[in-house]
């Protein structure tokens, strides 16, 4: 990543760009992994790309970015993400 | 193809400035996928100016170029001139706006791109209002919605802006949803693929906007679909080709879900309903939807 | 080298196809339509190596300069009068961004009423913006400046755009004789640019977004530094022009019988000009009078200014006016003297609204001065401007 030394509004890419957004979170979103069917709902329609998807297809989420919106559990084809509340 | 076939690779990164359950970012992560990683993108004064987050830090992993509210067309068209004129017209130019900067204050410079043949996409994402500066109407709001601005209800009815672009007569002109993203991620490869101006605007359900919880985004876009109150299509070489549940409207093939439904969920439409019921507004918004799709037929079919 | 005789609009465009621009985009407006119509026809005969953008409108012409520079290329347009107060909001854009971008601005009063003839209300209130401005008084002027200010603004230490005026119709469609460089000269004057930031897909940077107020200021103060280098550039850069080509306009000033002169006229462009002529008639008459023209506006030459104050007293002319104050060149000339100086500053207003300014005019402002030592600002030839 090339630093311009013009003083200027240039900004970098930067992931937490508005730091651990994970703090955001009244819920957080649980996932049964078990009963995953590997539809990949979840990570396509996770604003934050809060979702990581593995080789597999296997879903894992990033605590640190989720902000706990909940579009993830409704819209899970078999319905295995519960919102709990945060401690 | 299925929601597998979309590439892993993230160029909207996590823990940016948005809402949560913000559509905006929704759709960019399916269209930043399908344009990959030689793309500049234009935004002009829109939420995503805001998500992109403070300097010296940004939450885009694609060169962009943020610019004043009016001015995206013609910022788009100096863009592809120049990458034209240094040989590097590999790289896509992409116009990120809502619908503000495209049905209002940016219509002109869109306008201008698209009569001079500009090679580039433009796509328009609509949530209905102006959002960034907090929820005020705009040319795209939709009739009897609340806005700051139209505190008891908008009283007129939204562009047409389908065939405002339409009438520009560019190779390809489309309408797309972020609940639907295979649908939306194939309209963005189809548009890459096409040289000169490209249209596509993407229906973008906000909570805080439209006055929902914030789970409920992809299923505010996916109703709006259902009801007929948003189209899918894809308007190429001025063919008109709806898409999956759009098509079987159409086709009269799918009874549309009652307008209702869709409108009761909102709170934008709230005063639609309570103390009591206006019988009358509801009735005109339905009858524009009625006759979005009659015009549809008589134009279409 | 050959000679060209043609209007300083059709100069403008031949030093703007020489300067080899990638990208232009450009809108038509009175007085500059001939500059967008000879790029046209540089464009037909396929001579114009770079890409002409007809935009819809000023806004939208800075717009696409913006995107293009930003994207690398080099950039230029031209506008005037209403066109150039249309772009305010993306001139402030584009020297935010410190975009090298060149513009001409063929200085034209504005409405309403409509109006085409020169005066300097235009350009002046750009002054903020951020953009360097040059003034010219010759059709030779306005292209050495053009591609000199290409060389200034594109040079690391300065990175802001620049903006080349002259008037409406007293130089935009008068011909004079204009000695051209070749092709190749001017390419080992002016290299290509190298952009000090880009869009590139292989180095993603987000450029504009949020900045809160802690970084901002910043931003402003490396803009101010790049007008302080611009200072001493914009001399050097004249220098070597006339070494290569053999013709100069003085540096940030060009001064005429300064020397041993009682009172100094400053003014911009043709006004400036015109005023050599009274000169030379009040000298024949025992009246120790000067000439500086200033030549550029933004940097303001203030050190300049304070040592033509050390031994004369300054007539200021402005051709436009800061309504519910003072000429602008006016203000600016003795604010620049605050504390340093003792010479006394006569402020006139005129030609306004492209009002003919003839020498002879000139010559009754002088004596204005030096008869009646006026105070104030005195609006010459207006009922009641005192």
């Amino acid at each position: 990543m090339k630093k311009y030394d013009v003083v200027t509004t240039l900004s970098y890419p930067k992931t937490g760009a508005m730091g651990k957004t994970g703090t955001w979170r009244i819920f957080r979103p649980i996932l049964n992994k078990d009963k995953c069917v590997k539809c990949l709902r979840c990570w396509i329609f996770c604003p934050e790309g809060a979702i990581i998807r593995k080789e597999d297809d296997s879903v894992e989420i990033d605590y640190n970015y989720c902000k706990g919106c909940g579009i993830c559990a409704r819209e899970c084809k078999v319905k295995v993400i519960t919102m709990e509340r945060e401690e | 193809m299925s929601l597998k076939d979309l590439p892993k690779d993230e160029y909207l990164l996590p823990g940016s400035a948005a809402c949560p359950g913000c559509p905006a970012t929704i759709g960019l992560r399916t269209v930043l996928k399908a344009l990959g990683k030689k793309t500049i993108l234009v935004v002009p004064a829109c939420c995503t100016a805001v998500i992109e987050s403070w300097y010296p830090n940004s939450s885009f992993n694609v060169p962009l170029l943020n610019i004043a509210f009016e001015a995206s067309g013609a910022t788009a068209s100096g863009i592809v001139s120049a990458l034209k004129q240094k040989g590097r017209d590999d790289i896509n130019v992409v116009v990120w706006a809502g619908d503000g900067g495209t049905y209002d204050i940016g219509i002109q410079a869109m306008s201008g791109a698209f009569e001079r043949g500009t090679d580039f996409i433009y796509i328009c994402y609509n949530n209905q209002i102006y959002s960034n500066t907090g929820i005020q109407r705009s040319g795209a709001t939709p009739y009897g919605a609340w806005t700051t601005t139209t505190v008891g209800g908008k009283g007129e009815f939204p562009k047409d802006m389908g065939a405002i672009v339409r009438a520009h007569h560019i190779p390809y002109a489309a309408s797309a949803c972020i609940s639907y993203p295979e649908d939306l991620y194939n309209k963005v490869r189809k548009a890459k693929e096409i040289k000169g101006p490209k249209y596509i605007e993407v229906l973008t359900p906000c909570p805080p906007g439209w006055r929902f919880p914030m789970d409920r985004t992809v299923e505010m876009g996916r109703l709006a679909v259902e009801t007929g109150v948003w189209p899918l299509y894809e308007y190429e070489n001025e063919e008109m080709t709806f898409n999956g549940i759009s098509r079987a409207i159409f086709e009269g093939k799918y009874k549309r879900k009652p307008v209702e439904d869709w409108l009761k969920l909102q709170g934008r439409f709230s005063h639609l309903f309570k103390p009591k019921r206006d019988e009358e507004r509801i009735k005109r918004f339905e009858k524009f939807v009625d006759d979005m799709w009659e015009r549809f037929r008589k134009e279409f079919g | 080298m050959r000679v060209v005789v043609d209007t300083g609009n059709h100069i403008a465009a031949l030093a703007a196809k020489l300067a080899k621009p990638d990208v232009i985009a450009a809108y038509p407006i009175t007085p500059q339509t001939t500059i967008v119509e000879k790029i046209a026809e540089y464009v037909a005969k396929g001579e114009f190596s770079g890409d002409y953008i007809c935009v819809e409108s000023e806004h939208s012409a800075m717009s696409a300069c913006i995107g293009a520079s930003a994207a690398g290329a080099r950039t230029f347009t031209a506008t005037s009068a209403h066109g150039l107060l249309l772009m305010h909001e993306m001139l402030h854009w584009a020297a935010l961004a410190r975009l090298p971008i060149v513009m001409v601005n063929v200085n034209r009063a504005i409405g309403p009423g409509w109006t085409i003839w020169s005066d300097q209300n235009d350009s002046m209130a750009q002054r903020d913006t951020g953009w360097i401005q040059i003034y010219c008084s010759s059709n030779q002027e306005i292209f050495d400046s053009i591609i000199q200010a290409f060389k200034l603004a594109e040079h690391k230490d300065v990175q802001l755009p620049v903006m080349v005026c002259y008037d409406g119709f007293i130089l935009s469609h008068t011909s004079m004789p204009v000695k051209v460089p070749e092709q190749e000269e001017i390419d080992d004057f002016l290299p290509k640019r190298e952009p000090a930031w880009i869009l590139d897909p292989e180095n993603p940077v987000t450029h504009g977004n949020i900045i809160m107020p802690k970084d901002y200021p910043s931003i402003r103060k490396a803009m101010q530094d790049a007008q302080e280098n611009a200072k001493k550039l914009i001399p050097e850069i004249a220098e070597e022009w006339k070494e290569r080509f053999g013709t100069y306009h003085g540096d940030l000033i060009e001064k005429y019988r300064c020397e041993d002169a009682d009172y100094i006229i400053m003014s911009y462009a043709a006004l400036g000009a015109e005023s050599k002529v009274v000169i030379d008639m009040l000298r024949k008459k025992g009246k120790k009078v000067g000439l500086a023209r200033l030549r550029v506006f933004r940097p303001f030459p203030s050190e300049d200014i304070l040592s033509l104050a050390e031994n004369a007293d300054l007539i200021v002319i402005d051709r436009s006016i800061s309504i519910g104050f003072e000429g602008p060149l006016f203000t600016e000339v003795k604010s620049c003297l605050y504390g340093k100086s003792d010479a006394k500053v006569y402020g006139f207003i005129a030609g306004l609204g492209g009002k003919d300014v003839r020498y002879t005019d000139i010559g009754k402002i002088v004596d204005r001065v030096i008869e009646r030592k006026q105070d104030g600002v005195l609006w010459y030839d207006v009922e009641g401007g005192k």
